[in-house]
């Protein structure tokens, strides 16, 4: 792949990447969330087109216009969440689009017989019969490495593939990997984790900010220098100053104990009124689950929270909200927005009843507050009326912040605040979070962004496993303490 | 993320521009070409059924005749805005009906009376059959189509039951009335106008003030909320069990509205004359624009939807068209206003 660009509405996700797998190579690429990676992948598996740049196979220049397309062209793509159909078998899915027929009908018989093939090849033992749904994680990750081999690919994209592993599992997938190396399969390794790399990666390709920053051998490669490549310039990113948190501010939110069903292990921690504390940890440490209990958007099974040394009951996203509690979700499309109501409905549906006279809603009133946030958020929007879904991310996002500043949250729980989000819509959005810290909020920011964890937090906590893995006070909180406490290894 | 942010801005401001620009263009263009298209239609409809059409009489009618669909298309909406259907209004006509008509003729009241406490009834038996629909959606997650379909067979099995499958004449001539006289006919004898049907009253104040419920209100905005985003409609605080429950409830009043008419009209109650009544509804709801994906949708523009079909109907009957071939040019007829729509959202969507 050479000179590969491709754009979004508002954001240019990959300016000009250029990047070769050789043979029986594992050539990993890291980067931080939202550096390219995952564009960069969706185009080599047909899932998005280039705009521009040329993509060659063996010296041959192609185009890759969907998936069938890769597939034809040899390369295999294993999704971080397995494409495998829950209900049916291993066999089935693994000849899933490519199933033998006889005349009319199925030919279960060679069905069998070619998936056996494929796994047999990969000396492993999978139960045949058994439905996805059933398979431990491990299981499903072979037999996704099963189907893209039976399609004969030479080219396996693999996105997280140890995430959910143990580690005897991850020894067997790297003995896997070794194994089709010596077969001539070139692979494209993705991973947050970085310990892992030096076991496993060939070469090594830093992306940042959509560009491809250095490629090296994997043994060139120390950690060290792997880290300062990963978050490089953007340590240098301006962050505004974090005005000091009052030695006598009062503790406006205290967690204690807190679990929940979706990964939340017995979690304990306090905020005080101004400070924020980043949450930092890899994806699936249940940071975001962490949030989600505290607003309710999850039910806790254990714990309490407190706020202002008062203990609330939050079993539902309503009682958290009476709590004082703005929670502002991490997937704007999915969670934050109603993407076909206009910015005025967006602005005002978590505190319509203040905007309403008896149970009609006051249009009025509702055009004034939601003015009165368009300027002062500074959103770009012809009118009140525009259709959120015709705004830019940036803008999109900070109608989700204008719906949550309308009420009067104590307590303000930004789940990757800055996704997708221009540089500018960024600094105006840490901009705001000083100003909710000047009117004395609590803040709990859960970010995958390392510079952004460590230029906007007073104190870092650590997640894994759903707990508190590690704690560190402003000064103390250095890139490759947090990423060696997130990766649970001990930091050099 | 390394574009120019004045750039971007730029662009997006210019796009935003050019598109409201382009919005309130298409808008008029809209409203024009319909206008024409419509007037040009009455014409022809008026020169084949050789001035039939456009006369007092025959436009009550159509009024008359859409009025159970248009009730019950009304209710319908609001269930289709949260993604969700209805199919057991067109059986709750029925058990609303056979049940009204018991009551009625077992209750000793009379006059105005008996009408009210009748529709209070018929009303609270379709909520109450309505609240059934969606327990189960809102609790357990099943899906409507379902719990709707099972209370479509369980209705109809009741109605019948109740009735012993034949009509029940009602005894009381107080609902003659609601299905046969008419409003302002002294103030419209003048003009040569019979006056409005009392029916057709009852329809137009049903139409407004859900109208005004799903554009005017809280319950109606959290209503097209949770059908543009249930996830995050929940997550701004929104109970979006007791507005999803709320919206079968509505859509079960409808059916006892709408069941108390036909009652009043035909003077009994009788188990069979919802069949297919459910289908219709939802024809008048989809023509009307509503996506059947929910989070959008207009009571006033599924009236349209009804008239429109109404008319078709109607007309269709005037120049002569047999039975058959009106379902076909029917089913056809949305079928293409369906796909307009989409193309239009298509080649608008920019």
């Amino acid at each position: 792949m050479a000179g590969i660009t491709k754009s979004f509405p508002g954001v240019r996700a990959l300016d000009g990447v250029s990047f070769d797998v050789r043979a029986g190579e594992v050539h990993a690429l890291v980067g931080e969330n939202g550096a390219g990676k995952s564009t960069l992948m969706k185009i080599l598996a047909g899932a998005y087109r280039a705009d521009g740049g040329t993509i060659e196979i063996d010296g041959n220049p192609v185009t890759i216009d969907g998936p069938k397309d890769a597939e034809r062209l040899g390369i295999g793509m294993i999704y971080q969440e397995f494409n495998l159909v829950p209900d049916l078998g291993v066999i089935e899915n693994v000849v899933l689009g490519i199933e033998p027929v006889r005349g009319l009908f199925l030919d279960a018989k060679a069905a069998a017989a070619r998936a056996t093939a494929a796994l047999t090849e990969l000396g492993i033992n999978l139960p045949l019969d058994r439905v996805a749904r059933r398979l431990s994680v491990a299981e499903q990750q072979l037999t996704e490495i099963a189907k893209a081999l039976v399609r004969h690919a030479r080219l396996i994209v693999m996105d997280e593939p140890t995430a959910a592993l143990t580690d005897r599992e991850t020894d067997a997938l790297f003995a896997l990997i070794r194994k089709l190396k010596a077969e001539n399969v070139a692979f494209v390794y993705i991973s947050h984790r970085l310990e892992e790399l030096p076991r496993i990666a060939d070469r090594i390709t830093v992306i940042r900010d959509g560009r491809g920053i250095e490629t090296r051998a994997a043994a060139d490669m120390p950690p060290d220098d792997l880290i300062r490549l990963m978050v490089g310039r953007a340590l240098e990113a301006h962050f505004p100053d974090l005005p000091p948190v009052a030695p006598d501010a009062p503790v406006r939110l205290a967690v204690r104990d807190l679990r929940a069903a979706s990964n939340v292990n017995g979690v304990s921690f306090v905020v005080h009124a101004g400070e924020i504390v980043g949450l930092a940890g890899l994806v699936g440490a249940g940071r975001t689950e962490i949030v989600r209990a505290i607003a309710g958007a999850d039910i806790a099974s254990g714990g309490s929270v407190a706020i202002d040394g008062r203990d609330v009951t939050i079993r539902s996203p309503h009682a958290g909200i009476d709590a004082g509690i703005a929670f502002i979700t991490e997937d704007r499309k999915a969670q934050g927005l109603v993407l076909g109501m206009t910015v005025r409905e967006n602005t005002t549906l978590a505190h319509l009843a203040t905007y309403s006279r008896g149970p009609f809603v006051d249009r009025a009133a509702e055009v004034a507050i939601t003015n009165r946030e368009i300027a002062e958020l500074r959103i770009r929007t012809p009118s009140s009326e525009q259709i959120v879904r015709n705004l830019s991310g940036g803008n999109q996002q900070k109608v989700v912040l204008a719906k949550w500043l309308t009420g009067d949250a104590r307590v303000f729980l930004f789940d990757e605040p800055t996704r997708g989000v221009d540089v500018g819509a960024k600094a105006e959005i840490y901009a705001l979070m000083l100003q909710l810290l000047a009117r004395g909020a609590a803040i709990v920011m859960v970010s995958s962004e390392l510079p952004e964890v460590l230029g906007m937090s007073h104190r870092v906590l650590v997640v894994r496993g759903g707990r508190i893995a590690a704690e560190f006070a402003r000064a103390d909180a250095t890139p490759d303490r947090v990423i060696a406490a997130a990766a649970g290894v001990v930091a050099a | 993320m390394s574009a120019e942010p004045q750039d971007v801005k730029a662009a997006l401001d210019a796009s935003s521009d050019q598109g409201r620009a382009k919005r309130s263009r298409n808008g008029i263009v809209r409203a024009v070409v319909a206008t024409v298209a419509f007037l040009a239609l009455v014409v022809v409809v008026d020169f084949f059924s050789h001035g039939d059409f456009l006369t007092a009489g025959n436009l009550t009618n159509v009024l008359r005749q859409i009025t159970y669909n248009a009730i019950l298309a009304v209710g319908q909406t609001f269930v289709i805005i949260t993604a969700g259907i209805d199919l057991s209004v067109g059986s709750l006509i029925e058990l609303t009906g056979v049940v009204m008509a018991q009551f009625a003729n077992a209750s000793g009241l009379d006059g105005p009376l008996l009408v009210i406490a009748t529709t209070v009834v018929g009303v609270l038996v379709g909520c109450g059959a309505g609240l059934v629909n969606a327990l189960p959606v809102v609790r357990l997650n099943l899906p409507p189509f379902i719990t709707t379909l099972a209370m479509m067979l369980m209705a109809r099995g009741l109605a019948f039951k109740l009735s012993h499958g034949q009509p029940v004449p009602l005894n009381s001539t107080a609902f003659d009335a609601l299905g046969t006289d008419y409003a302002f006919h002294d103030l419209l004898a003048p003009l040569g106008l019979p006056g409005i049907p009392w029916a057709v009253m009852v329809m137009l104040a049903v139409v407004i003030v859900f109208a005004v419920v799903l554009n005017r209100t809280r319950f109606g905005r959290y209503v097209l909320a949770l059908g543009g985003n249930e996830e995050a409609a929940r997550l701004a605080g929104i109970n979006v069990r007791v507005v999803k429950t709320f919206v079968y409830v509505i859509s079960g009043g409808c059916a006892g509205i709408a069941g108390m008419l036909l009652m009043a009209r035909f003077a009994s109650g009788s188990p069979q004359t919802g069949i297919g009544s459910e289908l219709q509804s939802i024809a008048a709801v989809v023509v009307g624009g509503t996506s059947l994906m929910g989070g959008r949708g207009s009571v006033v523009a599924t009236f349209f939807g009804a008239l429109l079909i109404g008319v078709l109907n109607n007309v269709m009957n005037l120049v002569n068209v047999e039975s058959y071939t009106q379902d076909i040019v029917l089913g056809a007829v949305i079928l293409l206003a369906v796909m307009a729509e989409e193309i239009r959202k298509r080649v608008f969507a920019h």
